[in-house]
């Protein structure tokens, strides 16, 4: 009604509101619908056994006074995997010649950042891992170390593309919806 | 026109690992603590002002050139730490008389019940099991009360008082235990009593003896 009435007057401020209000509603589906996207992605995450709740707690710790919080945490973990990985790959080398007190400690530091980001595969793949440490298992170790790089990869391919998703909808105007996952 | 000390409690926080020290300043930042991280036991002595005596680490010594401007009012450290663990930084603290009333509380990965009533024992305040949650946190209050408290010990405030009083704050030396309140509404009076007439805490008993001057409580630093 208040459009109508501008539009007739012909003022340019009143002409940009008509403008931006249907840009509005237009933004407001498209919010909707990355929203909606965001949640089912998120929820699968979980569902397939990837995440568990400690993500959530993660979640938690962000705000706008530290709105990258999760994704700095997640990138510092990624980046331990690899080192680690890389050192007890070294470890493990030399079939005669195998370091496993170093090979614990690695596999003990990924056990904890992997459980406390809530990474639930690293973390299960890490306590078969100490366990093969434990009985001096080196082939058993080399296949932990092999799938521990894999679900980590995994994991990093997944978490990128709900990141991806959460700019999106905050690009749009929008706000991330909580998912609480118990 | 009434202004509200803003005065959050410091906890300085242990660990070796960066990625665990991120995830706890976060953690007591998010429940609005001051927080100052630091990656060894003895960095946290030297914080504290502990002089750490290399050829005997057994004598400590408060070091009379250190001004302590900031005062700690929660230790939380992690147990498996290369050097001094955290069982030995727990020690340490216990044992120096200007220390020991900071309470601690000890973090680990590993659930090892001999190592967790050891830790109890030597007088850590909590155990708690990582990942560390937010709700684990909300149990540290009422220690960190403690020491502010300890500061009014001069003036007697009864329970009642501060159970009661709601958060009228006004910038008085005896209200001042009160002023507390508003900053932790979450603070149920429940919590008080058990941690006033608790007889577990030697600390409670102890007059803090200390030629170092203690910094007031109203001219506490609170930069986030």
């Amino acid at each position: 009604m208040v459009l109508f009435v501008c539009f007739e007057q012909l003022s340019p401020i009143f002409l940009y509101n008509s403008v931006s209000w249907s840009t509005l509603a237009m933004n407001t589906t498209v919010v909707a619908q990355l929203q909606r996207q965001f949640q089912d992605y998120i929820v699968s995450l979980y569902q397939q056994g990837f995440l568990d709740s400690q993500f959530s707690e993660l979640r938690k710790l962000q705000d706008e006074g530290s709105p990258d919080f999760v994704s700095e945490v997640v990138s510092l973990f990624f980046d331990d995997c690899s080192k680690l990985i890389n050192t007890m790959s070294r470890s493990l080398e030399q079939p005669d010649n195998v370091d496993f007190k170093q090979l614990d400690s690695g596999v003990h530091q990924l056990k904890g950042s992997s459980s406390s980001v809530g990474a639930r595969r690293v973390k299960n793949v890490c306590i078969s891992f100490k366990e093969c440490c434990d009985v001096q298992n080196r082939e058993g170790c080399l296949r932990c170390l092999q799938q521990v790089d894999y679900e980590y990869k995994m994991l990093k391919t997944k978490l990128q593309d709900l990141f991806n998703l959460e700019q999106q909808i905050l690009q749009a105007g929008g706000t991330i919806p909580q998912v609480d996952i118990n | 026109m009434v202004m509200e000390t803003e005065s959050k409690f410091h906890v300085l926080a242990v660990d070796d690992s960066l990625f665990d020290r991120k995830m706890i300043e976060r953690l007591l930042q998010k429940s609005s603590c001051q927080v100052t991280t630091v990656d060894s036991g003895s960095k946290a002595l030297e914080f504290l002002g502990l002089r750490v005596d290399d050829n005997d680490p057994n004598a400590l010594s408060t070091s009379p050139q250190i001004h302590q401007e900031v005062e700690i009012n929660l230790i939380i450290t992690d147990y498996c730490m290369p050097g001094m663990t955290g069982y030995d930084l727990l020690k340490k603290v216990k044992e120096s008389a200007a220390f020991r009333s900071i309470p601690v509380v000890i973090m680990s990965s590993e659930n090892v019940p001999a190592r967790i009533s050891r830790c109890l024992e030597e007088g850590a305040e909590e155990f708690f099991l990582k990942p560390v949650k937010l709700a684990d946190l909300t149990k540290l209050k009422p220690h960190m009360m403690k020491t502010k408290l300890k500061k009014e010990s001069e003036k007697p405030v009864a329970i009642e008082e501060i159970v009661v009083s709601k958060p009228e704050i006004e910038k008085e030396e005896d209200s001042s235990v009160i002023e507390i309140l508003p900053l932790h509404q979450e603070l149920e009076s429940e919590q008080l009593e058990p941690m006033l007439s608790s007889n577990k805490r030697k600390a409670m008993e102890e007059v803090i003896s200390s030629d170092r001057s203690r910094p007031k409580y109203n001219d506490i630093t609170t930069s986030v």
